[in-house]
């Protein structure tokens, strides 16, 4: 059999360019395989060939999403791959988020199966099930060897064309419309309903085949009406900090957040503030951390009358593979302990 | 984060780079920022030219605040 062609999509950092300095790496292309695709040869055998790694740093990809897409769909064009895969991603936000359109612009215009891994928590899973199958992969780079043999298992039977099981037997997440295959079920609609209710009303288990969304939103509140009156508080999941981190903030996986003092502070300076944020390159905010907590603005603000006050306590944490249940619960802390102090709005920065 | 405290009944506006996240985790009122390593500023600019950009951003950020909203919305230029 002949052997079936691959393309790989990796960001920067499993790209081996660097870490978030070179996050604007614009969109390269490497014959053969480069860093994880290295793991995936080896499970791939003589089953199929990456022929191509295409490279592209994450803040390059999100801020010039368009022109990156032309970029990598000619890369494509040119290696004719009979497959795509993308990353794994696992929690990382942008890259989940790179892969996740990537493949959709790949699976649409080649009409060639896609494929990428990511954790659960990453936002690109729900941007994207719609458009690519997407492998269930732990939260960080230590799951790499559970997370790339799953993805070759899957790699293989799309590339083969192979009848695919439930997202669940094949490790994914469910997907959606766009990706979604047919099949034919020996048992019709109506005969299996039934059963499910028979069930249910048994209390015998049973598997739905089509779990309802769950959608957490929370709407909007009523807008301030008189900000002339009113207090606004700062928040920033981008790390900023007093210098030095009192509180030793982590540079990812945050476990904690800081409550720090704006008593008498109109500016935030490379002698006082810096990030200890350790997603993105930090070089701007520890120059100057008003670019990403605005506390100078936010004073003149408030000696213009514009705002009533700035509340004198700013809230900080790393939002940088932190868990989601933990910046939840740092979140309602700090929303509640505002809401006590008679804060009327928040203004929260992320990088 | 936004969710929460949106759902302490503060009304909060997110100023961020990246809006697709933003939007997928439920921000109401979205402001999309510069870049993600300086996202109120821009070391490119002069100290003053990036005090206005600064002060732009922000002055959408309180309008976005003081706007009715019903739907996740994105408060352009």
């Amino acid at each position: 059999m002949k052997k079936f062609r691959v393309v790989h999509y990796l960001n920067q950092f499993y790209g081996g360019i660097g870490g978030e300095d070179k996050a604007d790496y614009p969109v390269e292309v490497r014959e053969g395989v480069v860093g994880p695709g290295m793991a995936i040869k080896g499970a791939l055998g003589e089953d199929g060939e990456i022929v191509a790694t295409i490279i592209c740093g994450d803040n390059y990809f999100s801020s010039n999403e368009k022109a990156a897409t032309a970029q990598i769909l000619d890369i494509v064009a040119k290696y004719q791959p009979d497959i795509l895969v993308a990353g794994p991603a696992f929690n990382a936000g942008r890259y989940g988020f790179a892969c996740g359109a990537v493949c959709r612009a790949v699976g649409e215009k080649f009409n060639i199966p896609v494929l990428t891994g990511m954790y659960q928590e990453n936002p690109g899973v729900d941007s994207y099930r719609n458009y690519t199958y997407i492998v269930k992969t732990g939260n960080s780079a230590v799951d790499m060897r559970n997370a790339v043999p799953a993805m070759v298992i899957m790699l293989k039977k799309l590339a083969g064309g192979e009848a695919l099981g439930s997202a669940e037997e094949e490790g994914c997440f469910a997907p959606g419309a766009g990706v979604r295959r047919n099949f034919f079920h020996e048992e019709r609609g109506s005969k299996r309903a039934v059963d499910m209710m028979m069930a249910k009303i048994k209390g015998e288990p049973f598997v739905t085949e089509y779990p309802m969304p769950e959608f957490d939103r929370v709407a909007a509140n009523p807008p301030v009406l008189d900000l002339t009156k009113a207090t606004v508080a700062l928040v920033t999941s981008g790390g900023i900090v007093p210098k030095g981190n009192p509180d030793r903030i982590e540079s990812s996986s945050a476990s904690k957040y800081g409550r720090y003092d704006l008593t008498g502070i109109t500016d935030l300076t490379a002698e006082t503030f810096e990030t200890a944020h350790g997603g993105y390159d930090p070089v701007y905010a520890n120059q100057d951390a008003d670019r990403v907590l605005p506390v100078d603005i936010m004073r003149e603000f408030e000696a213009a009358g514009v705002i009533g006050k700035l509340y004198h306590h700013y809230y900080a944490t790393v939002g940088n593979g932190t868990s989601v249940a933990n910046a939840k619960a740092y979140a309602a802390a700090i929303g509640a302990e505002l809401k006590e102090n008679g804060v009327d709005a928040v203004i929260l920065t992320s990088t | 984060m936004v969710k929460e405290i949106e759902r302490c009944g503060i009304p909060v506006v997110h100023m961020c780079t990246v809006v697709p996240i933003s939007k997928t985790v439920g921000a109401n009122r979205i402001i999309p920022t510069i870049a993600i390593p300086h996202p109120l500023g821009n070391p490119a600019l002069t100290k003053e030219d990036e005090k206005n950009l600064r002060r732009r951003l922000l002055q959408r950020a309180l309008k976005a605040l003081q706007t009715e909203i019903h739907v996740q919305t994105v408060f352009e230029e």
